[in-house]
């Protein structure tokens, strides 16, 4: 089928549902290419789910393209991987004769591998402090969105495998590798990645002793989704183990390998849900490989329900979580069509449906509540808060991890999600994004802010603070600035997603920037001055409180929570 | 009168809810007019105050509550792990059970007659993933049925309808319920999260809001949400820190155990004055699928210091409630989704099973174990699960009636179906509940012959008269067929149980009558 005849068909087949659906959503925009209005306001709402933030910089490179081109471009992920993380942490408590000590600082750990426990807790903390790095520093490109994703997705633990730095690399580094690569593929190659057999017990399912742990949620969780009907059985499981039986870990290297002996030899006969397929048992040392592809390639068959499976969670990341009946017909259903027809590739899925009506349509915009690293790190980077050069490596990995830590606080621990799910905003009926914001976590986030703006963080002498003052200078041309009201429209426009009245505008700039005047010029003439006498400290003085008090009103309020 | 009764009878039918509480002052009233009382009078009034312990990862009930008259069978299914049998603490007034040596604290508290041990709590075709398995708990569905709010929020919904608009009131100015720590739970999802998530009492923060009005569109939606949550945030945050401020000095707790820590705030919040009905706490780590135990030496190790962290914390809990003068007013119970098989796997751990113990503690429970141990068979497969005697619903249900006196017919609305209550705890207020004394230590009320049968067995039941159920159970749990589920007279029956076409193996034959509800296993063979 040509592109063309794909929209054609697909295209608003509605009256599915005479009544809208759940009384909230009405959406019958379908993958139609996206042919309205290309503004800032629009490319604001591209970047904002697939970037972490909007940077100036990024709206002003974007916005110049077409849409089509601004999704190619994101879309075009780097092949190679960042550089790896390093060795931030000192070696006290660490066994003198564990190969980290032959680690220098500021050089990387990845490639020495470690038998101590600290150690290990020390460099899972490295690897995710450098995880937080990478989506401050993400260069134009979906890739960082699509890695946290794939690890919600492909959940693993790292307290679960004793944080083995080197296991958690790998795992990462497969996440990066296959961020938008074959999904097929990334389904074989996760089965056997170190950290996963290692968290899902799969290293321990023998012939003798099965474990069905990872067989349970390979179906549940990573390929067919709980909720078709009819849907595997637990004999299903069952079996499903016996055909990953045999798979270890080597001590030494860490590498994964087949051990036959360990593997259940016998033929395993599925249930009717997989038309009774029957993988035939093998006993030589190919034989482990051989039936983990016979049993991917038997729920791949079942490709209705992968794909739709993983096509929902695509646009429960992306768009929103009310999937209604129109969105199932005019979007997820020709969504799962290409993604099968392609081969279980991802990046032509995410094409279709970033340059959608769909994606643009008024009901798919400022209604995702920021996930803690969407909120941190997004904060961040908009507001170009200076962080230490990764060259100075101590100083760069201590915010990094007070970063991480905020997160944390806020119920976000990037590579130890609360369970084999992943995080419960992305599944959990009926209230997704929702369960981000509840008593504890939200005065969590508020003083996050008012900590960035006001006072900053503060570790041995180094800073991490909004610079107010700057990031509207470099952000606003003086002859917008100096108007206080198109300032704060400005403003407004860029932080967030959703409009606030003209009245609280009003209020807003008499009681902040305007320190309860009535008249517009008295900022005008502190801004102009902030120019023409550089270095006077009131008038510096004067411009940063106001500013400060601006940002911050403006972060506090709940608009702020919403992409 | 409860308030809709109220509105039913007396509204017309065009007036809606929410405007007409809008509409109204209602402190300006004050009790004297007939209208306020009846506005006002709506929850029952009540300072009791229930403890959910939620157990994360699939506890491991055949190694906390152990079966000691079936040892041989117990250690055969899984040696690599079993409690030696010198090891369990035993139990005043049993000789059959025992408890996992870490839980030194329950032991005392059960044989001071303040605890009840629930066996083999499930429900029909159980479900073996965490993510399933737990809503099916919070939410009190069937196996099958999916839910969206959970039992805590449906009561609550029920007791404060309305809720969150037009909340604090005067009547209910705290929290309807408080989960400690950082997510909100399924649980107390009613029409609304119906809990306060909190991990510090003592601390607040002020809120703005510029107050726009939001359009009906998925945004306004999420921001009424994150407002709301703010505004709650802000009024009952001030309430709970000065219930905190108020208590100034309680009993000790290790601080090295964080369920320990969560239930130190629930002491605190309780004897503060709150007049919040559900505390939720949770601790982690449950999901043994290896190295449950030192390999060494099986009583230490990893499901050892899970048993002691739960244990010991119960014990402080309870021994700080009564410092405070406050244990009149508690319960608790604790739960998991579900628990591990019965045999143990390869790695010194077990996996995902099915029925497992209910612990339910407090001054004024009705003390004792509810139930009999769960059958092992001699030589246990792989897949044998421990089947269910006791619906995880009739705990919740029962607890709703003879703690918070909820009627019959409201018990329905909230458990959405009829649930056979089970003695668990003794509240004056709610008057008499009917309840017998359980008939199950010793007195053995269903047999089947011949066993092991080829192709039919007849089953033979003593029932004490009343609603009276036979069902017959797989080793998945699952319930697969129902042989009788009616009224009888009191007396000894008969009933039979067809297996032809069946799989060979272990079937259950399981037993309900009002409260008492046993297991019996049959072993279909050629």
């Amino acid at each position: 089928m040509d592109r063309r005849e794909f929209f054609t068909l697909k295209r608003r087949a509605k009256a599915t549902s005479p009544k809208p659906y759940a009384g909230l959503r009405q959406i019958y925009s379908g993958l139609a290419p996206y042919a309205g209005a290309w503004t800032e306001k629009e490319v604001i709402h591209l970047l904002k789910r697939t970037m972490f933030g909007a940077k100036r910089a990024d709206i002003e490179h974007f916005k110049n393209m077409s849409l089509s081109q601004a999704v190619d471009e994101l879309l075009n992920v780097p092949t190679s991987l960042p550089a790896p993380p390093v060795k931030n942490y000192d070696n006290s408590d660490i066994d003198a004769a564990d190969a980290d000590l032959t680690v220098a600082p500021g050089t990387t750990w990845v490639n020495t591998i470690s038998k101590d426990f600290t150690a290990n807790s020390r460099r899972m903390n490295s690897l995710k402090a450098w995880w937080i790095g990478n989506m401050i520093n993400q260069d134009r490109s979906i890739r960082e969105k699509m890695i946290l994703f794939w690890h919600n997705h492909w959940t693993t633990e790292s307290l679960m495998y004793d944080e083995i730095g080197t296991y958690g690399y790998r795992y990462h580094s497969l996440l990066c590798e296959s961020a938008l690569g074959n999904f097929k593929k990334l389904v074989k190659d996760m089965t056997l990645n170190v950290a996963m057999l290692r968290y899902l017990n799969g290293y321990l399912n023998t012939y003798t002793a099965p474990d069905e742990n990872y067989a349970r949620e390979l179906q549940e969780l990573f390929t067919l989704g709980k909720e078709n009907n009819p849907n595997y059985t637990e004999d299903d499981v069952m079996t499903a183990a016996r055909v990953l039986t045999g798979w270890r870990i080597k001590p030494e290297d860490e590498s994964v390998y087949f051990k036959p002996q360990d593997h259940d030899k016998n033929s395993k006969t599925f249930s009717s849900f997989y038309n009774g397929t029957v993988i035939a048992g093998r006993s030589d040392a190919t034989g482990g490989e051989a039936e983990l592809d016979d049993l991917i390639n038997m729920i791949f068959a079942k490709s209705v329900e992968v794909s739709e499976f993983i096509v929902k969670k695509l646009y429960t990341w992306f768009v929103y979580y009310t999937i209604g009946p129109d969105t199932i017909t005019n979007v997820i259903k020709p969504l799962a069509q290409q993604f099968r027809d392609s081969g279980w590739e991802i990046k032509p899925v995410l094409a279709t449906l970033l340059k959608s009506e769909h994606f643009f349509d008024a009901n798919s915009q400022g209604c995702l509540i920021k996930s803690p690293l969407d909120m941190i790190v997004g904060l961040i980077r908009e507001f170009d808060v200076a962080m230490p050069p990764s060259s100075d490596y101590v100083n760069y990995y201590n915010m990094l991890e007070f970063l991480h830590n905020q997160s944390v606080l806020m119920q976000q621990n990037i590579g130890d999600p609360p369970g084999v799910s992943g995080w419960p905003a992305y599944y959990q009926l009926p209230q997704f994004y929702e369960m981000w914001i509840n008593h504890d976590t939200m005065p969590k986030r508020e003083r996050f802010i008012d900590q960035l703006i006001t006072t900053g963080y503060m570790r041995d002498n180094v800073k991490l603070i909004i610079d107010p003052v700057t990031f509207t200078k470099n952000s606003f041309p003086r002859a917008l600035a100096r108007d206080p009201n198109l300032l704060i429209n400005a403003i407004v426009e860029v932080l967030y997603r959703v409009p606030i009245s003209d009245a609280s505008k009003a209020r807003i700039k008499t009681q902040i920037l305007l320190s309860g005047q009535v008249q517009d010029y008295y900022w005008t003439d502190e801004w102009d001055r902030l120019y023409d006498v550089p270095g006077d400290a009131v008038t510096y003085n004067t411009v940063y409180t106001r500013l400060r008090d601006l940002y911050k009103y403006l972060m506090n309020l709940a608009e702020y929570q919403l992409a | 009168m409860k308030r809709r009764d109220f509105f039913k009878q007396t509204l017309p039918a065009s007036v809606t809810l929410p405007a007409l509480l809008n509409g109204f002052s209602v402190k300006a009233f004050t009790g004297a007019s007939p209208l306020v009382q009846a506005l006002m009078g709506t929850a029952t009034d009540t300072d009791k105050v229930l403890v959910l312990i939620q157990l994360n990862g699939g506890n491991d009930g055949l190694n906390m509550v152990i079966p000691i008259d079936i040892y041989r069978d117990y250690y055969n299914a899984r040696s690599n792990i079993a409690i030696p049998q010198n090891k369990i603490l035993p139990l005043n007034g049993t000789s059959k059970t025992g408890l996992h040596p870490s839980m030194t604290g329950v032991q005392t508290l059960f044989n001071e007659n303040k605890v009840a041990i629930v066996q083999a709590v499930g429900y029909d075709k159980p479900n073996f993933s965490h993510f399933r398995a737990t809503d099916i708990w919070m939410s009190a569905s069937d196996s099958e049925q999916v839910l969206y709010t959970g039992w805590v929020g449906r009561y609550l919904n029920l007791e404060f309808p309305n809720f969150p608009h037009g909340y604090p009131t005067a009547q209910m100015p705290d929290p309807l319920a408080i989960q400690i720590g950082s997510v909100a739970s399924l649980a107390s999802q009613g029409s609304f999260p119906m809990a306060m998530t909190i991990s510090d009492p003592t601390s607040i923060y002020d809120f703005n809001n510029v107050g726009d009005p939001v359009p009906s569109t998925p945004w306004g939606k999420e921001l009424e949400y994150i407002r709301m949550i703010m505004g709650q945030t802000e009024a009952y945050g001030n309430v709970i820190r000065a219930a905190a401020a108020r208590v100034t000095s309680q009993g000790s707790y290790p601080s090295n155990n964080d369920l320990a820590q969560q239930l130190r705030i629930v002491a605190r919040l309780v004897k503060g004055g709150l007049k919040t009905r559900v505390y939720m706490v949770s601790t982690g780590g449950f999901d043994t699928h290896s190295s449950q135990v030192d390999t060494a030496d099986t009583t230490i190790g990893t499901h050892a210091k899970l048993m002691a962290r739960v244990s010991d914390a119960i014990k402080c809990f309870m021994d700080d409630l009564k410092g405070l003068g406050v244990d009149d007013r508690v319960i608790g119970m604790t739960f998991s989704e579900f628990g591990r098989r019965i045999k143990s796997n390869g790695s010194f751990g077990t996996d995902h099973g099915a029925a497992a113990p209910v612990i339910v503690f407090g001054k004024h429970v009705r003390g004792g174990i509810i139930g009999t141990n769960p059958t092992i068979s001699s030589n246990a497969r792989l897949n044998d699960n421990v089947p269910y005697q006791y619906d995880f619903r009739s705990i919740y249900a029962s607890l709703l009636r003879q703690w918070f006196c909820v009627s019959d017919t409201d018990l329905k609305t909230v458990m959405l179906k009829d649930f056979p209550n089970i003695p668990l705890c003794i509240n004056a207020a709610c008057g008499a509940t009917g309840i017998d004394d359980v008939r199950n230590d010793g007195e053995q009320l269903i047999i089947n012959y011949p066993n092991p049968f080829v192709e039919r067995t007849t089953i033979t039941f003593n029932t004490k008269g009343g609603h009276t159920m036979v069902q017959v159970l797989d080793t998945m749990g699952r319930v697969i067929r129902v042989l009788t589920d009616r009224i009888y007279t009191s007396g000894t029956y008969t009933v039979t149980f067809d297996g032809y076409g069946l799989p060979l193996g272990v079937y259950y034959a399981r037993f309900q009558n009002g409260a008492t509800q046993q297991v019996r296993p049959m072993l279909k063979t050629r």
